[in-house]
């Protein structure tokens, strides 16, 4: 919880940027380190390794606070009115009335300030007195963080965070070679290799020489780039480059590394990983833009009214008061009605600038703040397998969530779980993979399913599953086509094991649809076990078998296949290929027609299903066609020119007259409940876009397994041209087909008043009924955003169902995102897991991170996250819903409420002379808004429910009016202005009729100025808790106690100003005494209050009534069945389930990225064993991991290699594949 | 746009720490913060409303009837006295050449003039209510403090010193001006005149009189030398220690008409006791016949335009005659009736069926 309070409490506004902090830092053009010469790195001044996010300590927290607090608006407003109060010639109220609220205001932001500093502080201090080993003077010493400097030498160990910025010097590894990952830094879970210069490595942890190490680093100064480092390492009257590749940056984690050495380059602020963290440009809601305008327009009507009653001061000064003047021999007042109508003007603002509502923004800054902790405390959005609750990392964006209209959403763990299953496969004619029931019908796998059972196999995998039993009989019957099968996924690959202990197989799969494969290979008792550059090791039914690996025909986009040739134990030559059905199906033998028919048909029910598919086939070698096919191929992997196509061809050659062995269907799994949530969210009129970086054919699979797509969509527009013209035309034959050619002329007004086009647009996007969907590629987007293909391509996509974007780039993402923006005038919401997210969430008015998934980058850039996909239906419809309807309640009332009590004093204006007379008691005008009203209405801002959750999620179209912006809008405000007035006219004219002639009933009079005041601050307090009990529609205990409790602090604080003991002590700030008792005790001035009271709440009682009568919202009619369902009783919900429409699509899973079947064979990726290189690893399954942990499999290396070359493209998992985000991408817009 | 964002502050190497740290994070299960607490959720429906607004209406008329019947109960005699017209009473007084003046009204009555009767006097267009004629008073000169005697606070100039510079007690716009026309009522039985005795004890409030104001202590026995030094205010015609010199407990701040002066009047006309009738012959009322009212016209106020008047008057529970507040019971009454039935119409014409699908 700590953390989350942290990460709540520091405002976006005013948000803290490091990195100007840094010292030095503008004058710096290169920086010099020596290495273990503290005293010539002093000279620099470079930045410390201390953390400093904190902005304030101990004494400079007042001055720098209260400096940042009145650089707001509303409180330089508040300051400025203080000053003129102090002046005596206009001064209308007390000092005390404008400085107590503003006191209140300014210390309750300065306490919340205090505690965002506070936990920063502490984060800080935590962060800084980490230990790390530091070398000093010659030894090893134990060192808090914050005490490392530029030029140290320290000491890392495994799984140990980087404390610095480091140039790598020496690791435990041979070639100096380390591990690391950094998934902090960009998101990326997979390993990096870094590695050390080869005179550095060679110090080892020989701490005598680490120490004597002089050489001095010259390097660029600090920046932000996390991929980009360039620098030279002088030592011993050498010069050698450095790099990224031998840079251990902050944040990194040391892995499968047992130690290693490395020099301080940047440190502190200095690092690339604070650099990197940035002010983020702050978001505001719509509201809070509202807000500001009708902030301003209050301001104008406060200066129209101050103008007025100027003006009639003057008229009066001269009609009436001149005379009144001289008849009192008051020279002084009688001077000049011009100038008198000044003082006026300047002492009507100041009574009267209780309209610009002081607490205003305190408040809602409260009420966002109340609502960001339901999110994170909601239950029904905690997951409890990752044990991530929901969390609201941004406190001021909460009522917009009730006003999306448009999501975007990225694909790969957002709407899937980026985990590929292996479902169902297709061998030699059979299909296995489904479950029927004892009367030959098919079974839904639900939970339930019974799984086969894979203990044969101690190698398998815990978590795979499946549920088709006659697959493992196959097996064990030892079918040769089903182990051909399960060989060829074993052999077929280009994945690296990594056996922690004994048993312990873990897959390093570059797509996860191979490692899918593979592990359904494992548990069927294929296990692919260990890998050599020349040599695969399975185990076969429990049997050890190597085979000779003699050539990987690797994968790229054209082949959309790979094979590999292998030499079994036997001597035979196998050729083993996968790939997509089409391609596959046209180099197969013609002998298979058959069984290709057959493997087509359920290669068709598959992708029906939604599953990704792929055609296996695998091919007998001939001794002597292969020899010389590998002549050629070594020829041809050694020319100059046109390499590639020249492989590509040899590949082609081999790769004829295979023999089909079947086919997979991998499961691309979604996250639960995507589909039911994205039909609910459609239903809510929320418009889903998926813009995700997969392949067409993925992200159609998807669009159809997510119910996007669907076989009853009268058509679905495919844009993939590659030019502009291309791409126009077809955007606009869409368009023609959608709206239908009568509206040929219209769409092709794209020079039309564009406000006209929209509006019409849009009610034109309600009339059609035929669902369309639009499916566009990468760079047809690409075309598409430009400046004049915008508009059509908008409104294409507005008048589609469903819109999916594929092979978009992170960039792209954002530009979508901001077009949207732009031309809809729409709220968009951003949801995403990875960092090629990271640039749509920023840019969306609301970014979403999915948590628990890979990295942090995607979370750290959101205002929410959560971690699944599905609750964002609950963040929406019943979060969302009831902050808007909450946020919308409560600035209504707060208008209706300072209009009705500040009008008052215009009304008096006209009565006492324009003399700036206040109605009311100055202590009043003090604690209405702070004490005598406030709560309640908080109590409604953060407790109303106006419909309970389940019917928030059963009736989506109660979203409707937060898209419309109907319950918060200007007009909304001028009918709770409006209403404020009435009241403030009623409130003051009807005791002004009563009291015209009005005495006590003891004959005494009672129409004295302090009598009247107590009357109409009374009748105020009482009609503003009456209004705020309407407008409460769920009274929890809270609100009945702040509700009543602020009409009995009304009626105390009342009679304790009025009282005999406070006079005595300050008889000039209390002159009220006794009021309160001889007005109170009087019949007739309960019968004033009470009849305003009826007058100003009845006539509103009465227009809701008939307007929820004549016209009810959605709202009303919800709310009224949910009070007859209370008093019938709970009742039986059916939630609506969706259910997935089958249909014929055929898709591969191939999400690879080629290259990797080259780093295989030569064995640049590989690690020597540490413990013994003679041995195979692998045949001796019994040998055990050596020491440590960190020495798992064995990775042979090839000494010869240009160390430098190839270790940039590491090993990584990509899933979305060419999405590498790079900050100059993201820097270019 | 920035690549990598720590929007909160802190590093994220801090979160995976601190996520290891804590065991669980699943949220507390209470109805506080799953937004559950038991509530009671109000509809406004037509079921409340329709009998909720005849009720109303009826309590309003009701309570109307019952008000303007009782004012109807009321009797009062107003007079304006300020001479405007050539032909009243008072006109002679109104030429400012004319210092002391005294002018007689008459006026008689048919019926009993039910007791205890009230003796105000009224003034209009004036603006007791203006913001610094409000304020031009020293409320500590007033709990007797004789400190603030010799320095009146700065509120009350120009009323704090005289041409001599002499200090004002009591200082301030409010105290000079104080109304200083008096009384005599007289009532005529067979052309002699009989004084009806009038009461001016206990005409202001009780705070006032016990707490709010206090008069100084007496200096050497003597109530007039706590207000050595000072002057009265300029039109007055005696200082603050001689308003009443038969009866101490009524004189200096203490004095009543004083008191009902200071607490200025909400409105721009208003009307203030100036005494009741509820000794001798006269506690039951007056009795029908011709009065004279003697006025010694003091206080000048048509050069503002101002009136003057007197006003008698009884009162009963609900205080003086008010025919506003009974009318408006009334109206609102009403209307709340003519609303109910306007609903009910509505309600029972429109009403939308609860099976129409929400």
């Amino acid at each position: 919880m700590a953390l989350r309070w942290l990460w709540m409490l520091v405002p976006g506004r005013g948000g803290w940027n490091p990195c100007s902090k840094s010292p030095g830092q503008a004058l710096e053009e290169e920086r010099h380190v020596r290495a273990n010469d503290r005293d010539y790195n002093e000279r620099f001044n470079y930045a410390d390794n201390r953390i400093k996010t904190a902005k304030y300590n101990v004494f400079t927290f007042l001055p720098i606070n209260l400096f940042e607090q009145f650089q707001r608006f509303a409180n330089a407003y508040f300051l400025v009115l203080l000053i003129l109060q102090l002046i005596p010639e206009i001064s209308s109220l007390s000092w005390f009335t404008t400085i107590v609220p503003l006191v209140l205001v300014l210390a309750i932001t300065a306490v919340k300030d205090a505690t965002d500093d506070y936990f920063r502080h502490k984060s800080d201090q935590q962060v800084n007195t980490r230990q790390s080993q530091v070398l000093i003077k010659g030894k090893l010493q134990n060192e808090k963080w914050m005490n490392v400097r530029v030029g140290d030498i320290i000491k890392l160990e495994n799984n140990q965070f980087v404390a610095a910025d480091l140039l790598l010097l020496s690791s435990s590894e041979p070639y100096g070679l380390c591990y690391i990952e950094t998934a902090e830094l960009d998101g990326e879970t997979n390993l990096k290799v870094r590695q050390a210069l080869t005179v550095t490595s060679d110090l080892g942890d020989d701490v005598e020489k680490l120490a004597d190490f002089n050489g001095e680093v010259i390097c660029e100064p600090p920046n932000n780039k996390l991929d980009k480092f360039t620098g030279t390492l002088y030592w011993k009257d050498n010069k050698y480059p450095l790099d990224n590749e031998k840079m251990l940056l902050r944040g990194c984690v040391l892995r499968n590394t047992e130690w290693c050495f490395g020099l301080v380059i940047f440190a502190g602020l200095q690092t690339k990983l604070m650099q990197n963290c940035g002010r983020t440009k702050f978001k505001r809601t719509s509201i809070d833009k509202l807000m500001n305008t009708l902030v301003l327009w209050i301001f104008g009507f406060l200066i129209c009214m101050g103008i007025i009653l100027a003006i009639g001061n003057t008229i009066w000064e001269q009609k009436v008061g001149s005379s009144f003047w001289e008849y009192l021999q008051w020279k002084e007042l009688s001077i000049n009605a011009v100038f008198s109508g000044f003082l006026t003007f300047w002492s009507y603002i100041i009574i009267l600038n209780t309209v610009v509502p002081i607490s205003l923004y305190v408040s809602v800054e409260v009420l966002r703040l109340g609502h960001s902790y339901f999110i994170n405390w909601d239950r029904r959005m905690y997951y409890s397998p990752k044990d991530t609750p929901a969390e609201a990392r941004t406190t001021t964006l909460n009522e917009e969530l009730g006003q999306v209209e448009f999501i975007f959403s990225d694909k790969t763990g957002t709407l899937t779980q980026n985990i590929m299953v292996f479902n169902k496969c297709s061998i030699n004619g059979k299909t296995y993979g489904d479950v029927y029931d004892e009367f030959g019908h098919k079974v839904d796998i639900t939970e339930k399913t019974p799984c086969v059972d894979f203990s044969f196999n101690p190698l398998m995998d815990r978590k795979f599953r499946f549920h088709d039993s006659s697959l493992v009989e196959a097996i064990k019957l030892e079918e040769p086509l089903v182990q051909e099968f399960f060989r060829l996924l074993a052999l077929c690959h280009t994945i690296m094991p990594e056996e922690r202990n004994e048993g312990e197989l873990v897959y390093q799969a570059q797509s996860p649809d191979e490692g899918a494969l593979v592990t359904a290979a494992r548990n069927f008792g294929f296990v692919f076990r260990s890998r050599t550059p020349e040599t695969i090791t399975l185990y076969e039914m429990g049997q050890a078998v190597t085979y000779q690996l003699l050539a990987i025909l690797d994968f790229n986009n054209v082949r959309k296949r790979m094979s590999v040739i292998v030499r079994n134990p036997k001597g035979q030559l196998k050729l083993y290929s996968k790939g997509a059905d089409t391609v596959l199906f046209d180099r197969l033998d013609p002998s298979n027609e058959e069984l290709m028919s057959t493997t087509s048909e359920h290669l068709n029910e598959f992708a029906g299903e939604g599953l990704r598919t792929l055609a296996l086939a695998y091919k007998d070698l001939d001794e002597d066609v292969f020899d010389e096919w590998m002549k050629k191929l070594l020829f041809a992997s050694t020319a100059l020119e046109n390499r590639e196509e020249k492989l590509g061809a040899l590949y082609e050659e081999i790769e004829q007259g295979m023999l089909l062995l079947g086919a997979t269907a991998i499961e691309d799994k979604l996250q639960e409940g995507v589909p039911e949530t994205i039909a609910c969210l459609t239903l809510a009129n929320i418009k889903i876009w998926v813009l995700t970086g997969d392949k067409l054919e993925t992200a159609m699979n998807i669009g159809y397994s997510c119910n996007m797509l669907r076989d009853d969509m009268n058509k679905v527009f495919i844009i993939s041209g590659h030019t502009t013209l291309e791409v126009q035309q077809e955007l606009r034959t869409a368009k023609e087909i959608i709206t239908g050619p009568s509206k040929d002329k219209f769409s092709s007004g794209l020079d039309m008043d564009k406000t006209e086009l929209y509006s019409s647009d849009s009610v034109f996007e309600e009339t059609i009924i035929a669902e369309y969907a639009l499916i566009i590629n990468g760079h047809s987007l690409a075309h598409a955003l430009e400046a004049d293909l915008e508009q059509i391509l908008v409104d294409v996509a507005c008048l589609c169902k469903t819109v999916i974007c594929c092979r978009v780039t992170p960039l792209q993402k954002a530009l979508v995102v901001e077009l949207i923006k732009r031309h809809k005038r729409a709220v968009t919401l951003a949801i995403g897991d990875g960092a090629n997210d990271v640039s749509m969430i920023n840019t969306a008015h609301i970014g979403v991170g999915i948590s628990g998934q890979e990295g942090m980058q995607a979370v750290l850039a959101s205002d929410y996250s959560f971690a699944q996909f599905r609750y964002l239906q609950r963040l929406l419809l019943v979060h969302g819903r009831w902050s808007y309807h909450r946020m919308c309640n409560f600035l209504c009332y707060f208008f209706y409420k300072n209009f009705a009590f500040t009008l008052v004093h215009f009304w008096y204006g006209f009565l006492c002379g324009f003399s700036a007379q206040t109605v009311y008691d100055q202590w009043f005008i003090t604690l209405f808004n702070i004490v005598y009203t406030s709560l309640p209405v908080l109590a409604m801002g953060l407790f109303d429910q106006d419909v309970n959750e389940q019917y928030s999620l059963h009736y989506p179209n109660l979203y409707r009016p937060g898209q419309l912006n109907q319950l918060f809008n200007k007009r909304k405000f001028f009918t709770c202005t409006l209403q404020g007035v009435c009241t403030s006219f009623i409130l003051f004219f009807i005791p002004y009729g009563a009291f015209m002639s009005a005495v006590r009933d003891d004959g005494a009079h009672i129409s004295d100025q302090q009598a009247f005041a107590v009357t109409i601050s009374t009748s105020l307090v009482i009609v503003v808790s009456v209004q705020i009990g309407l407008d409460t529609n769920y009274w929890t205990a809270v609100n009945h106690f702040f509700i009543w409790g602020s009409l009995a602090v009304y009626f105390a604080i009342l009679f304790a100003m009025h009282s005999d003991g406070i006079f005595t002590i300050f008889p000039n700030q209390f002159p009220f005494i006794g009021t309160a008792r001889n007005t109170l005790n009087q019949k007739i001035v309960w019968l004033v209050i009470l009849l305003t009271t009826v007058v100003c709440i009845m006539p509103m009682v009465a227009v809701r009534f008939i307007k929820a009568d004549l016209y009810p919202t959605q709202t009303d009619k919800v709310r009224l069945l949910q009070q007859a369902t209370r008093r019938q009783g709970p009742q039986e919900q059916n939630f609506r389930r969706v259910r997935r429409t089958s249909s014929r699509r055929s898709a591969y899973a191939f999400s690879h990225q080629q290259g990797y079947g080259e780093l295989i064979t030569s064995g640049k990726n590989m690690k020597v064993p540490t413990s013994s290189t003679s041995t195979y690893p692998l045949s001796s399954p019994t040998r055990g991991p050596a020491g440590t942990s960190s020495v798992n499999n064995s990775w042979v290396n090839d000494t010869s290699r240009d160390q430098t070359e190839t270790y940039n493209t590491g090993f990584r998992r990509e899933s979305d594949q060419n999405q590498e985000v790079t900050v100059e991408d993201l820097e270019a817009r | 746009m920035r690549k990598s964002s720590c929007r909160r502050g802190g590093t994220p190497e801090d979160i995976r720490m601190k996520n290891e740290e804590e065991a669980s994070e699943r949220p507390d299960n209470t109805a506080f913060t799953q937004q559950q607490l038991p509530a009671w959720q109000p509809v406004l429906s037509a079921g409340i409303i329709i009998p909720g607004f005849l009720i109303i209406g009826l309590a309003f008329l009701g309570i109307g009837i019952a008000l303007f019947l009782t004012s109807q109960t009321i009797q009062v005699l107003e007079m304006d006295y300020t001479g405007v017209e050539k032909d009243s009473p008072c006109f002679r007084c109104t030429s400012p050449s004319n210092q002391t003046c005294t002018c007689e009204v008459t006026f008689s009555l048919s019926t009993l003039f039910t007791g205890p009767v009230f003796f105000y006097y009224g003034l209009s267009n004036y603006f007791q209510n203006f913001r610094k004629y409000g304020v031009s008073k020293d409320d500590y000169q007033l709990t007797g403090d004789t400190q603030y005697f010799k320095s009146p606070r700065d509120v009350c100039f120009p009323y704090a010193h005289d041409s001599k510079n002499n200090p004002i007690v009591p200082c301030g716009a409010i105290a000079s001006s104080m109304f200083n026309d008096t009384f005599e009522l007289y009532q005529i039985i067979n052309g002699t005149k009989k004084k009806v005795p009038l009461d001016g004890k206990g005409i202001s409030w009780w705070t006032d009189y016990n707490i709010k104001y206090r008069n100084p202590l007496p200096v050497n026995g003597s109530f007039a030398s706590a207000f050595d030094g000072t002057v009265k205010p300029i039109n007055w015609p005696k200082a603050a220690y001689e308003l009443d010199l038969t009866d101490p407990n009524n004189n200096g701040f203490l004095n009543q008409d004083f008191l009902v002066w200071m607490r200025r009047a909400a409105l721009p006309q208003f009307r203030k006791l100036y005494r009741r009738i509820t000794e001798g012959d006269y506690a039951t009322g007056l009795p029908a016949g011709n009065y004279s009212l003697t006025v010694y016209y003091n206080y000048p106020v048509l050069s503002f335009d101002g009136r003057k008047k007197v006003v008698f008057s009884n009162v009963s529970w609900m205080g003086g005659k008010n025919d506003f507040l009974g009318i408006a019971y009334l109206v609102v009454g009403s209307l709340c009736v003519v609303m109910s039935v306007v609903m009910l119409i509505v309600y029972a014409k429109f009403k939308f069926s609860d099976d129409d699908d929400a």
